[in-house]
């Protein structure tokens, strides 16, 4: 095979992941870091003009080429923050040089284990994909070695394990169901073909293979009620690791669950898939809406809000049609770019404050004016405020639900305000009133964070029709 | 296909489920891995079995892996984890072993009842097959949840993926590149947790769970 753009966004996080574990240091291998993710980035962004044929193994198409550009664009930007952060987790102590090796080395393995699931073309491969990126996440989660980076670390490969395995069993059922109609062998798994033959399948087969991929990916994915991983996981890693989890890896989960759902979709007498997600995504932003109240951890807060959003979002694949898929793209868009920014500003307050308890926090505007109104910005995207790209697209995915489904969306609506409503409670404990804690200046890079702000801003005000055009085929794709 | 392959074939994954019971009941945790062994080289035959009947060669190959890792390495290496960290040989369970058993009678006749009706198409080996697995995979989860021992949960996790080895073996000519993939996926959340069970042991002085718990949720 010639060397084009898919084999080289595998190979250079690939390389750069043997590279990192071997290099010494650590100033220059977070440089080497930023330019490994940046280099994808670009190759990623080449895939949008020259793209090469399906294979067995890889292929790519509008759908994935949307999660392809955002995983690496939100990777590139993480780095750039995980540099200065890491410098600070050195400079106090937290982590000794050997660990950030290896942690780097561990985040251009994830970059490679998420970029795989994503290009996959067969289901096989982005299973193991998953489950690779489940497991450096889990070392990456436990690595400050405290009591509760350990469970937390725990709790996540036990509920993650156990969520792979039932995916992996849905899998094979997929197989089981695609091996009369497809052929034995290698064709049965690979995603082009099944979906072409999707129509002749056991639709029964393919109900319960459903149901078990649902409950796999969706632990994946953070629905509740499998989501308890997600909030201990996001609150006990590294910070960095929080942005790449609520950013990316819950929607790498979400892309596989929206493959089979496509599945699905195209056989006729198969159960319509959509109900069921919108019955958990519903499920979920409630759920999350109401626990975010009694949040005192700051990052397990934001772990909150992520699973609200997923639950948004799952909500709007499931009603389905091309303008809910439209705003679920766009959701899932604006919500990675959103939380990676919170918790770039999470991380340096954190830091600055050398907690992660909300009480501890105060007057964060008045004391590091950029940091804190960053942060206020960025739970003002996060809320749905407009005139924020994620205002644009929950207000999408409320008036598309209400000419179809009314009851659902008051509902969804409620399950909104509710989130705005807890997040807003604490955050004017955080960035307003009298200043409490440390007020050291912060040591942070601020590029990563406006810039994704902006982006989402954008967004919000002004969408490109080029950007327009790829989103509404994308979701006719989706069905 | 003769009556005879497919009773032994059936046979194989019925006595995969048994030992699962088996499992269940264990409160030494010398004997659960001992048990686990015994699973491990059921598992082993049954695959063996599975590629003669096919005719596919590939499938010795996760007999093999599933007989020296499963059935020996992670044993012998689980074993002597036990004695150097000193853990309590006893397993500490959420639930009693009667009400356990129930569950897990309850878990195989609800996985029969699903996979024998959406299997009807299919060749009554596989579908057999299917519905073994998924009582294996299920009973695999009720261990987990009903232990709140590390290494209890650890054989529930990896009886699990037995289950799963015999679904991805009973499904015809499923390539090999799964089969290998879940062998070394095993291999590498093995690695995973014994760095788990040595960083808990230096932090906590013992294995079970329950000491973690203390820290659970908000850190106030």
């Amino acid at each position: 095979m010639s060397l084009d753009a898919v084999a080289a966004i595998l190979l250079i996080p690939a390389l750069a992941a043997a590279l990192l574990a071997l290099l010494p240091g650590y100033r220059a291998t977070a440089r080497l870091n930023m330019l490994a993710t940046f280099l994808t980035f670009l190759t990623a962004l080449s895939l949008l003009l020259v793209r090469p044929p399906a294979g067995p193994y890889l292929h790519v198409d509008d759908l994935n080429n949307v999660f392809i550009v955002l995983t690496t664009f939100v990777g590139f930007t993480t780095s750039v923050f995980s540099a200065s952060y890491i410098d600070h987790e050195i400079e106090i102590g937290r982590l000794t040089p050997i660990f950030v090796r290896f942690y780097h080395a561990m985040y251009q393995v994830l970059m490679f284990a998420m970029n795989l699931a994503l290009v996959a073309n067969n289901i096989g491969l982005m299973w193991v994909a998953i489950e690779l990126a489940t497991l450096t996440t889990v070392l990456m989660v436990g690595i400050y070695r405290t009591h509760e980076a350990l469970e937390a670390a725990w709790k996540y490969f036990i509920l993650g394990s156990v969520g792979i395995a039932l995916a992996l069993f849905g899998t094979i059922l997929i197989y089981m169901a695609a091996r009369p109609s497809v052929g034995e062998g290698l064709d049965a798994m690979v995603w082009t073909t099944l979906i072409e033959h999707a129509a002749a399948f056991d639709p029964a087969l393919l109900n319960v293979a459903f149901v078990f991929l649902l409950l796999g990916y969706g632990t994946k994915v953070g629905l509740a009620p499998l989501h308890a991983w997600l909030p201990d996981a996001h609150a006990e890693g590294p910070t960095p690791i929080s942005a790449v989890l609520s950013g990316l890896l819950l929607n790498v989960a979400l892309y596989a669950l929206l493959r089979f759902k496509m599945l699905l979709a195209a056989n006729p007498q198969a159960l319509a898939p959509g109900p069921l997600m919108v019955t958990m995504g519903l499920i979920s932003a409630l759920f999350a809406a109401f626990m975010l109240y009694r949040r005192r951890d700051i990052k397990r807060m934001f772990a909150y809000s992520s699973i609200e959003h997923m639950g948004i979002i799952t909500f709007a694949f499931g009603m389905g049609g091309p303008l809910a898929n439209f705003a679920g793209l766009l959701h899932m868009t604006t919500h990675s770019l959103t939380k990676s920014a919170i918790f770039f500003a999470v991380g340096h307050v954190a830091q600055v404050k050398g907690t992660q308890r909300i009480a501890d926090m105060g007057g964060l505007t008045e004391t590091h004016p950029v940091l804190g109104w960053g942060l206020v910005l960025g739970v003002v995207a996060i809320a749905g405020l407009p005139p924020l790209g994620i205002f644009m697209s929950e207000f999408l995915v409320v008036t598309s639900t209400f000419a179809r489904a009314p009851w659902l969306a008051v509902l969804l609506v409620l399950a909104i305000l509710i989130g705005l409503a807890g997040l807003f409670l604490r955050l004017n404990t955080i960035a307003f009133g009298e200043p409490r804690g440390p007020t050291a200046e912060a040591t942070a890079s601020y590029v990563p964070m406006f810039a994704h702000l902006a982006l989402v801003l954008v967004a919000g005000i002004y969408m490109p029709p080029a950007l327009v055009v790829w989103f509404q085929n994308v979701a006719k794709l989706l069905g | 296909m003769s009556g005879l392959t497919f009773d032994i074939a059936h046979m194989l994954a019925g006595t995969l489920v048994l030992v699962s019971f088996l499992e269940l009941y264990q409160d030494r945790l010398y004997a659960l891995l001992n048990t686990f062994a015994v699973h491990a080289f059921v598992l082993t035959l049954s695959v063996a079995w599975q590629a003669y009947v096919q005719g596919a060669p590939h499938l010795y190959v996760t007999a093999a892996i599933a007989l020296v890792f499963k059935a020996i390495i992670i044993p012998v290496a689980l074993h002597r984890i036990i004695v150097r960290l000193g853990i309590h040989r006893e397993i500490e369970k959420v639930v009693g072993v009667g009400t356990a058993m129930l569950i897990g009678m309850g878990l195989v006749a609800l996985s029969m009842v699903v996979m024998l009706r959406v299997t009807a198409g299919a060749d009554p080996l596989a579908r057999e097959d299917l519905a073994f697995a998924l009582s294996v995979v299920l009973l695999g989860l009720l261990m987990m949840v009903t232990r709140r021992n590390a290494v209890g949960q650890v054989v529930g996790f990896m009886s699990l993926e037995n289950g799963l080895v015999l679904a991805a073996a009973g499904a015809k000519g499923m390539p090999l590149v799964v089969e290998i993939s879940i062998a070394f996926s095993i291999l590498i959340a093995f690695i995973v947790i014994g760095i788990f069970l040595f960083r808990i042991r230096e932090r906590f002085d013992t294995v079970d769970l329950q000491a973690l718990d203390r820290f659970r949720g908000e850190r106030l």
